[in-house]
């Protein structure tokens, strides 16, 4: 991963640490969907929707550089700031990196035991479609 | 006096705690906990006649198929069945759904027949049909629902006109919460000569349905929503169209002779029950209806309409919310809404770390969400052992997490 990504992770670990109340990480993820930019109506399209969220997650990306950018919408809010954390890091970053990428971040801000297993938000598979991006753009980079 | 207090010590579940908080346990249409008395049916059977039922002449063998039968027999008391060859033991609703839609419509169903189900359907009581109309040919039909979350009885004569070969419709709603008119149906559909099955998920709960009063062919539950074991369930079905269906699956104890030429099955129920059964957990249905019975005393009863009359009044005069199944009477303490403008799933995520576990989604009934123009919505189900206070509590919550979304 670049310096730029590893930074990010290391400020969103940080910004979380602050935090001691699940509610409060909320609020924080809460405000993180609400700054994201929404993807334009036309955009949201099916393929574009990643499987296994109770709520509707569209992910789309662009090559640019040998590099992939991503933006992301969801229709819920807490959602969407889960996946606006994941761009963050994840966008500038080459096919290749990101394809070997461990998104060891996920643990450190307590992501990982209190979401991923519900289905619920589907995070899981919102890592999953990145890493597919990632396998699927290697050659053509 | 119904002693709430005393009925929740019952349950061990009930004073858990997530997240630091105490637990309030709202989404009981799920499942529901599990008293003390299955608790320990299941460690005592588990240690004292854990052996394979039907079977062996040995005594652990012996012991087993006694509380095997004797919770058959349980059953068959709580629901007023004619005789236990009518109390097929299942793994759960769907599979008693499952079976009859497999068998009934291998038996009675040929192509251009139709069945009918209803707007109000869990996907368990709407898939099976639709996998026997693909492999006969047949076709669907659907009751309406009205917007108040009623079912539009009215069109009924209309519906009922043609090859129906069976009614599938729910005892209760798992969305709306309301008691349909199932006698009706089963009047009305039984004046044609046809079948109706009652899915029972909830109404086993919540009623005592008395199978000979509704008059239903066939009525299918859960064990794990009624306080027995999970992977339990019941298929009620009457004597003389189990008799006529064929068998679901093979193997096992479902058999009298077996030849390669031929073979012939063993008498009801056991003709529906192949493979080794689930025998430790069906043998929970004589405790966990003895709770049931206890919760559904007249004063468990008045304690519950209580329940119902004080939370649908709170969510029905808040401003935000929008509560389907708008019907305050004839209605159980289960309650679906949308909040204006805020995801079902970012309100059931700050819930859950208040301590509070509801359901949202789509609560298996993509076509009822459909219906009424929404994606999921979140859902609130209480049992006798709620309370007030914990409704409270949960509106509070409620109101902290519109604020946080907002």
């Amino acid at each position: 991963m670049s310096e730029q990504s590893i930074k990010t992770e290391n400020e969103i670990v940080e910004e979380f640490g602050y935090f001691d109340e699940w509610l409060d990480k909320y609020e924080y993820l809460i405000e993180l969907g609400k700054t994201l930019p929404s993807m334009s109506e036309s955009a949201k399209t099916d393929d574009r929707l990643i499987k296994g969220c109770q709520s509707r997650v569209w992910l789309d990306y662009r090559l640019e550089d040998g590099k992939l950018f991503f933006t992301a919408d969801s229709d819920a809010i807490i959602t969407k700031g889960i996946i606006s954390l994941l761009i963050k890091v994840c966008s500038g970053e080459t096919p290749e990196s990101l394809a070997a990428y461990d998104f060891g971040f996920i643990e450190k801000i307590g992501l990982k035991d209190n979401l991923s297993p519900t289905r619920a938000n589907g995070l899981v598979s919102m890592i999953a479609r990145i890493k597919e991006i990632a396998a699927e753009n290697i050659h053509g980079a | 006096m119904f002693e709430v207090n005393k009925i929740r010590e019952e349950f061990p579940a009930l004073s858990e705690k997530v997240y630091g908080r105490q637990l309030v346990y709202f989404d009981n249409a799920a499942t529901s906990q599990k008293p003390r008395n299955v608790l320990d049916a299941v460690s005592r059977l588990s240690v004292k006649s854990n052996a394979n039922i039907h079977r062996a002449v040995h005594r652990l063998a012996d012991d087993a198929t006694e509380a095997y039968e004797a919770s058959r027999e349980a059953v068959r008391k709580f629901i007023g069945a004619r005789s236990a060859k009518e109390i097929v033991f299942t793994s759960g609703a769907t599979a008693g759904m499952n079976l009859v839609a497999s068998s009934f419509c291998e038996r009675f169903v040929s192509q251009g027949d139709i069945i009918l189900v209803s707007a109000v359907e869990h996907h368990s009581n709407i898939v099976p049909w639709q996998l026997a109309a693909l492999r006969k040919g047949a076709s669907l039909r659907v009751i309406p629902v009205n917007d108040d979350g009623t079912l539009d009885i009215s069109s009924l004569d209309r519906l009922l006109d043609g090859p129906v070969r069976i009614v599938a419709v729910t005892h209760i709603s798992n969305v709306l919460g309301i008691i349909n008119p199932v006698e009706e149906i089963v009047k009305a559909a039984h004046e044609r000569s046809i079948p109706v099955l009652v899915d029972g998920a909830q109404g086993i709960v919540h009623t005592r349905p008395d199978v000979r009063k509704i008059g239903c062919d066939f009525y299918v539950f859960s064990g794990h929503k009624v306080y027995a074991a999970t992977g339990t369930g019941v298929l009620y079905g009457r004597e003389e169209l189990l008799s006529e269906m064929p068998p679901y699956m093979g193997g096992g104890e479902m058999v009298g002779r077996v030849t390669f030429n031929e073979t012939t099955y063993a008498p009801l129920p056991l003709k529906f029950e192949a493979g080794t059964p689930n025998f430790t957990g069906q043998a929970t249905f004589a405790p966990a209806l003895e709770m049931a019975e206890k919760l559904l005393t007249p004063e468990a009863v008045e304690y519950t309409e209580g329940l119902v009359s004080y939370m649908y009044e709170r969510l029905a005069a808040h401003p935000d919310i929008v509560l389907y199944g708008r019907k305050k009477e004839g209605r159980i303490p289960l309650f679906s809404f949308t909040v204006n403008k805020i995801h079902h799933e970012d309100l059931a995520l700050i819930l859950d770390k208040t301590g509070i576990a509801v359901r949202s989604g789509q609560l298996c009934a993509e076509p009822l969400m459909d219906r009424f123009g929404v994606t999921g919505m979140v859902r609130a189900s209480l049992l006798p052992y709620n309370t007030i206070e914990e409704i409270d509590y949960f509106m509070d919550s409620l109101d902290r997490a519109i604020k946080m979304l907002v």
